[in-house]
C-alpha cells in the first residue's frame, strides 16, 4: 500500500483530477495487471454462443494474462490460464477451436477441458530409459483455473478467491440492464476488431463519458440518434465501476445549446437538410422494449461495455496490449428469435459503430490523440469537472462527467491510489 | 496533376469482359486512391453491395463484418458523412492490387477474384501496410460500362489498425 502511494501521487482535489501518469507509467501498468486484472474484479471473458457445444474452445484475456475457455464433454463452462503447466507455453493456439482433450504442442503434456492434467508424453521414458521421478503424480498438475460465472449468456471471470459472487459484484440495477439486453438466446452476427494506440483506461472513460458523444461524434446529432436534449440519464452502480447511460429517441427537441455551441452537425444537418441519409434504411428500427430506450451503454469495471443502438446490440471488450496499446474487439449480436426483417436491420444499424462505425468511429483515434498530448506531462491532470464533483447517479441530464468520475473513484480504491 | 486515367469500359460488352473488368478494377483503386471519393459510389450499380469485411466472418458465415452498404443511398452516404460529419486523422491510401481470377456466369455477369494489400499513410509521414486481402466481385454489364453489383472486400485480419473511414 506504501509504495502505491509514492508510486503516484494523486492531485487533492480527488477524482475530479486525473494524473497523466497514469495513462504511460509502465510501473502503473504492471500494478493494474495485478490489482486489477489477477485481483478481485470479474472480468468478461467471452459469451456462452462462442462455445456452444462440448469441445468447443476460445482463447480470451484477463489483462494481459492469456485464458482458455472451454465446454467440457458434460456442457460445463471452464476456464484456465493458457499456459502449460510444464515450461509455460500457450496450449490453445487458435482463437476458436473444437478438441476433445488440451495438448500443449511442446511437449504433448495433454489436459482435460477442465483443465486436469491427463497425461504427459514418455512419464515413464523411453525404452526403459529416462521418465519422470517415480514419485511424479499426474493430478499435482493442471492448467491454473480461473473461476466462471455465468450470466445471462455472458461468461465472466476471476483469478482471486476473494472476489465476491457475480450478482454481488454487479449489482441489481446492473443486472437487471443486463437481463433486458441478454436475457434471450443471442445469435451472433459478427466479430471484428481494433488496435487503438492508446492506454486501457483512455477508453474505459471514452465510454463512460456522455459529454462527448455528442459532439465528437457529429453523426448522431445530425440524425438523432442520441443527443444530450433527449431524455435520458446516467445510473451508477454501488461502487461507481460500473454504469449505464441511456437516452429515449422519441422524445427528441431540438435545444438551442446545439445551435449556439457551433456542433458541426448543426452546420451539416442545415446544409443537407432535416435527414441527409440517401439511404435512411440505415436507421429503420423497431420499438424493442416498452421503457422507450432506443440507446444504451453500459459499462462493467474493467474493460467491457454493453451497446445497444437503435437494435445494434454488441460487445465491446478491449483487451489492453502494453501501456499505450489496446485491442478493442467488437462482438455484433441479435436474438436466436430474430425475424429475418430484424436481423436485416440490425445488420445495417451495425454500420453505426466498430472501427468504421459512421456514429462512434472517432473513438479510434480520439483517445490516442490525449495519449500522443499527454506525453511527458505525467505532472499534469485532467480536469473532469462537467455535471459536479461528485460520481453519483443523475437521471435527469447526460452533460456530465459522472461515471467518468465513477470509474476513477473505483480505480483509486483498487489500486489503493 | 491529372493521375487518374479514366478509361471506357464499354469495350467489354464487347469482348469477353477481361480488359473491361481490369479496368474497373483499377480505376476504382486509383480513384480512392486519388481521393475522388464522390466517384464511388458509381463504381456501383445502383442496388450494388459493398462491403468490408473478415476472413474469420467470411468462413463462419457471418453476415457483419465492418462495412455494409445496400444500395447507392447507402454508398453515398457514407462519403457524405466522411466528408462532413467524421472527424479523424488525415490520410490517404495506396492500393496495390494483385492478378484478377475473371468467371463469367452470363448475362453480362462476371465472378471476379483480385488480391489486394492497402498502404495507409498518415500526415505525420507515417507510411504502414493497412490491410491485405481479396476482392471478392460480381461485375455487371449495364447500359455503356461494367459496374459492381456486389464487391466483399475481404481483410485477412480480424483486426483493423485504429480504424477505417475511406472504403478500401
Amino acid at each position: 500500500m506504501e509504495a502505491a502511494d509514492v508510486l503516484v501521487h494523486w492531485p487533492s482535489e480527488g477524482i475530479t483530477r486525473v494524473p497523466f501518469q497514469v495513462f504511460s507509467d509502465q510501473e502503473v501498468y504492471e500494478r493494474e495487471q495485478q490489482r486489477i486484472f489477477r485481483g478481485p474484479v470479474w472480468q468478461f471473458l467471452c459469451i456462452e454462443q462462442d462455445i456452444p457445444e462440448p469441445g468447443d474452445v476460445v482463447t480470451s484475456w484477463m489483462g494481459e494474462t492469456p485464458v482458455i475457455v472451454a465446454r467440457d464433454h458434460d456442457g460445463q463452462v471452464h476456464a484456465m490460464i493458457n499456459r502449460c503447466a510444464h515450461k509455460g507455453a500457450l496450449v490453445a493456439l487458435k482463437s476458436r477451436d473444437k478438441v476433445k482433450n488440451l495438448t500443449c504442442v511442446y511437449h504433448a503434456w495433454s489436459y482435460r477441458l477442465d483443465g486436469r492434467l491427463r497425461s504427459i508424453a514418455f512419464q515413464n521414458g523411453v525404452n526403459g530409459k529416462g521418465g519422470m521421478p517415480e514419485d511424479f503424480d499426474v493430478d499435482a498438475h493442471r492448467l491454473q483455473p480461473v473461476r466462471v460465472q455465468t450470466f445471462c449468456g455472458l461468461v465472466f471471470g476471476t483469478l482471486s478467491d476473494q472476489t465476491p459472487p457475480l450478482d454481488e459484484f454487479l449489482g441489481p440495477r446492473m443486472s437487471a440492464f443486463i437481463e433486458r439486453n441478454f436475457g434471450r438466446p443471442l445469435k451472433v452476427l459478427g466479430r471484428h476488431s481494433q488496435i487503438i494506440h492508446n492506454n486501457w483506461k483512455l477508453y474505459a472513460e471514452n465510454v463512460r463519458d456522455s459529454y462527448h458523444a455528442t459532439l465528437l461524434h457529429t453523426f448522431y446529432t445530425t440524425f438523432k440518434v442520441n443527443r444530450l436534449d433527449m431524455d435520458g440519464g446516467i445510473v451508477l452502480s454501488d461502487r461507481k465501476w460500473h454504469h449505464i447511460s441511456y437516452s429515449k429517441r422519441a422524445t427528441f427537441n431540438l435545444d438551442k445549446e446545439y445551435l449556439t455551441a457551433e456542433v458541426h452537425s448543426a452546420k451539416y444537418g442545415a446544409k443537407h437538410g432535416e435527414s441527409a441519409l440517401e439511404g435512411p434504411e440505415l436507421l429503420d428500427a423497431w420499438d424493442e422494449f416498452d421503457d422507450g430506450i432506443t440507446h444504451s451503454i453500459q459499462t462493467v469495471f474493467p474493460n467491457v461495455v454493453f451497446q445497444f443502438t437503435l437494435n445494434s446490440l454488441a460487445i465491446r471488450f478491449f483487451v489492453p496490449k502494453g501501456v499505450d496499446k489496446t485491442e478493442l474487439k467488437w462482438t455484433f449480436l441479435g436474438y436466436e428469435r430474430d425475424t429475418p426483417e430484424q436481423s436485416r436491420m440490425r445488420i445495417m444499424q451495425s454500420n453505426l459503430t466498430g472501427a468504421a462505425g459512421l456514429v462512434a468511429l472517432e473513438d479510434g483515434c480520439i483517445n490516442e490523440f490525449v495519449q500522443r498530448g499527454t506525453v511527458g506531462a505525467g505532472q499534469r491532470a485532467a480536469f473532469i469537472e462537467m455535471g459536479g464533483r461528485v460520481a453519483e447517479s443523475n437521471e435527469s441530464s447526460r452533460a456530465t462527467e459522472t461515471s467518468v468520475r465513477g470509474f476513477w473513484h473505483g480505480y483509486r480504491d483498487i489500486m489503493g491510489f | 496533376m491529372q493521375t487518374t486515367i479514366q478509361a471506357s469500359s464499354a469495350q467489354a460488352a464487347r469482348d469477353d469482359g477481361a480488359a473491361g473488368i481490369r479496368q474497373l478494377l483499377t480505376d476504382y483503386a486509383h480513384a480512392l486512391d486519388d481521393d475522388e471519393l464522390e466517384s464511388w459510389p458509381d463504381f456501383f450499380t445502383d442496388d450494388g453491395v459493398y462491403r468490408l469485411t473478415t476472413r474469420e466472418n467470411v468462413a463462419a458465415g457471418l453476415p457483419v463484418g465492418i462495412i455494409h452498404c445496400d444500395g447507392r443511398g447507402m454508398l453515398c452516404d457514407r462519403v457524405a458523412a466522411l466528408r462532413t460529419a467524421n472527424i479523424f486523422e488525415p490520410h490517404c491510401y495506396t492500393h496495390v492490387l494483385g492478378p484478377c481470377r475473371i468467371a463469367a456466369v452470363g448475362d453480362g455477369i462476371w465472378r471476379v477474384r483480385t488480391n489486394f494489400s492497402v498502404y495507409r499513410t498518415f500526415e505525420t509521414g507515417e507510411s504502414q501496410l493497412y490491410g491485405v486481402g481479396k476482392y471478392l466481385d460480381v461485375v455487371h454489364a449495364q447500359g455503356g460500362g461494367l459496374r459492381f453489383r456486389e464487391r466483399v472486400a475481404v481483410l485477412d485480419s480480424r483486426c483493423v489498425d485504429v480504424l477505417t473511414v475511406i472504403p478500401l
